[in-house]
């Protein structure tokens, strides 16, 4: 093409993502799959190779993937630990999306419609967050959901409560956590998206008689729906593998599949094992996204 | 141009004022529309006559005054319960919805049946003839047609009152043309009553049965653009609409039916009476299309004949403009249409030339 050489730079510049992709994404993740389908190491190896170093035979270990849909003792199909982890860490992943949304659309409503001058100033506030250590923030967490804790304490000042009630260490305690590190990240695409919509629609929509509220669902939401999808997608696909927030503030009788994928890799030293569960929960992650873009693609 | 409405009295503002902070944008506008009549609103951008449009919707509450439409006071009911529908200058489609869910958005909000919903949304497409297009998206349509959407949701719920927010202006020049007219037509067939709003003269003067000239808040004149054009009340209303020459002067004899003024260029006669007093200062307004020019002194102009010397001329294929320099110094703008192929081509640049006027052709303003 005439473009191409015109300009020789062009293929370079498109290339640097690409290259980024393969080294820091395809070739890890590749890595990955191949130690999912070997054998547990001995001693300092965490891993034996594909090939049999003495005989050179090829073998594929099943067994790892085997284990994580059914027991090795042979129970009931999809009713292991694994199974129930993944569920668990979707579930309250989706919740925390859904927390997010339910929270995030306001403010980002609010700033989109806030004078043009104050924006970038609420923007830095959702972003300043991040300027503090992540664990040192949900520490914090810890400190005001504890039993002693600062709500407890105001909670028992105002006379509501009589004793302190166990906030720390549960599934609610997580979702928080949760919610609360990741409500950027929902806020900023939803931002993004509705400070480019046309307000005069819902002038338009009150014209033809819609009343405010109604004119909220039937015009805002729809028009935003792809602020909506990024941020429901940059909050819940970090948030089905998060490890940190739900081994701090979370019960312990609710493992996540990133607490079951850690204690697989440095306790158990299950290195294969531990790699076929993450290709798992990438495959459960990108498939549903796959089918959901082949959709939308249509659409257009 | 439309039929001037017979009757007045269906849509009333009475003192209608809106202030923004301290600034005064609408200032004691008092209107008083026929039914059935398209009425303009028209002067330059922050004049009031959008704001003035906006409160008739119900986007904006007028500080004090009264908006009766029908006899009844809407000046602070919501846009949402007002029989009053806009078509916007952006048109506002809504994206994500197809021209015909467009066209019935404001239907189904009233909630009537979906049989009733189905047949007013197609004979609103029927009636812009964008039947054929009901399944597309806005973003596919053209300008003009994405206009005729716009009109057919503003008529679909079957307002009492019309309102037009620059209607034509996000069309370029050929199909605005040919827009007012077909815009008007179809307006006509409905039969509801319109205020438009506009900032072009033209379009105000194609469509609208009558024109409020509007200047800082104020309404400055309303009339048919007949009585605009020939009999402007005053200097801004005559220098906004279309051209003019404007000569100082003062009035040296004021008799019902005729006055004489000196001006600068010589003494100017006038065909109708100021009732003003004697040497009172006053301009005379003389729009450039009725003045007679040629290098021959005419026969038989006793009176208004002048001359001058051709500094401009601007060929503009129906007419040609000159630019005269009159003896004073003054310039002096004339427009001759260009009726045959061999019609004044003989004047040219530096030409001495005699320009005339009749007594009924200029009108005489009060300072």
């Amino acid at each position: 093409m005439a473009s191409n050489i015109a300009m020789p730079g062009k293929r370079f510049v498109i290339g640097v993502p690409y290259v980024w992709l393969f080294v820091f994404f395809l070739l890890p993740f590749l890595i990955l799959l191949y130690i999912s389908f070997v054998d547990m190491g001995e001693s300092i190896n965490p891993f034996k190779p594909i090939w049999d170093p003495v005989t050179g035979i090829l073998s594929l270990k099943y067994e790892n993937y085997w284990t994580i849909f059914r027991d090795a003792e042979g129970g009931e199909l999809f009713k292991t630990i694994y199974i129930e982890a993944y569920l668990r860490s979707i579930w309250y992943a989706l919740l925390t999306a859904m927390l997010c949304l339910l929270f995030g659309y306001p403010f980002a409503y609010f700033i989109a419609r806030s004078a043009p001058s104050v924006r970038p100033a609420l923007l830095m506030m959702v972003m300043l967050p991040f300027w503090t250590s992540f664990l040192l923030r949900v520490y914090a967490w810890k400190g005001i959901l504890a039993d002693q804790g600062v709500l407890n304490q105001i909670l028992m000042g105002l006379g509501i409560i009589g004793e302190p009630i166990q906030m720390l260490y549960t599934n609610v305690s997580m979702l928080v956590g949760m919610t609360y590190v990741y409500l950027p990240f929902m806020i900023l695409p939803l931002y993004a998206n509705l400070v480019k919509m046309d307000f005069r629609l819902l002038e338009a929509a009150y014209d033809l008689g819609t009343s405010p509220f109604k004119a909220f669902w039937l015009v805002t939401v729809p028009l935003s729906k792809a602020g909506i999808i990024a941020g429901f997608m940059l909050v819940f696909i970090p948030a089905v593998g998060e490890f940190v927030i739900p081994s701090l503030l979370g019960g312990p009788e609710n493992i996540m599949i990133g607490r079951v994928v850690w204690d697989e890799m440095f306790t158990s030293n299950n290195w294969p094992r531990a790699s076929a569960l993450a290709v798992v929960m990438i495959l459960l992650i990108i498939v549903p996204l796959a089918i959901y873009y082949h959709f939308t693609a249509e659409e257009k | 141009m439309a039929e001037a409405g017979t009757q007045t009295g269906y849509l009333v503002t009475e003192k209608l004022v809106k202030r923004f902070d301290e600034a005064v944008a609408v200032d004691e506008v008092s209107l008083s529309i026929g039914k059935g009549e398209i009425f303009a609103l028209l002067g330059s951008s922050g004049c009031g006559k959008s704001t003035l449009l906006r409160m008739l919707a119900g986007f904006e509450k007028p500080t004090s005054g009264r908006i009766l439409l029908g006899g009844q006071d809407v000046a602070n009911m919501p846009p949402y319960d007002r029989p009053v529908n806009m078509m916007f200058q952006s048109y506002a489609l809504f994206p994500h919805l197809n021209i015909w869910e467009n066209v019935a958005f404001g239907l189904k909000r009233e909630g009537l049946p979906k049989a009733e919903v189905q047949q007013r949304t197609d004979e609103m497409l029927a009636l812009v003839q964008l039947t054929p297009y009901a399944q597309r998206k806005p973003h596919q349509l053209s300008g003009g047609q994405q206009q005729r959407v716009a009109l057919a949701r503003s008529l679909a719920k079957k307002p009492k009152l019309l309102l037009l927010d620059e209607p034509l202006g996000a069309l370029d020049k050929k199909l605005r043309e040919q827009t007012q007219f077909e815009l008007v037509n179809i307006i006509e067939q409905v039969g509801v009553t319109v205020v438009m709003v506009t900032h072009d003269q033209e379009e105000a003067m194609t469509m609208a049965s009558r024109i409020a000239i509007m200047s800082k808040g104020r309404v400055l004149q309303v009339g048919t653009p007949e009585e605009i054009y020939e009999h402007p009340r005053n200097k801004f209303v005559a220098d906004f609409i279309g051209n003019v020459n404007l000569f100082a002067g003062k009035l040296t004899v004021d008799e019902p039916d005729r006055c004489a003024t000196t001006t600068a260029i010589g003494e100017v006669h006038v065909g109708h009476g100021v009732s003003g007093t004697l040497n009172m200062p006053v301009s005379i307004a003389v729009r450039p299309e009725k003045i007679e020019i040629s290098k021959a002194r005419p026969e038989g102009v006793g009176f208004n004949l002048f001359q001058g010397k051709v500094k401009e001329i601007g060929y503009l294929g129906s007419y040609t403009t000159y630019i005269l320099k009159a003896s004073d110094g003054s310039k002096v703008r004339v427009t001759e249409a260009n009726t045959s192929r061999q019609d004044l081509s003989d004047i040219t640049w530096e030409d001495d030339v005699y320009f005339w006027w009749d007594d009924n052709a200029a009108v005489v303003l009060r300072d």
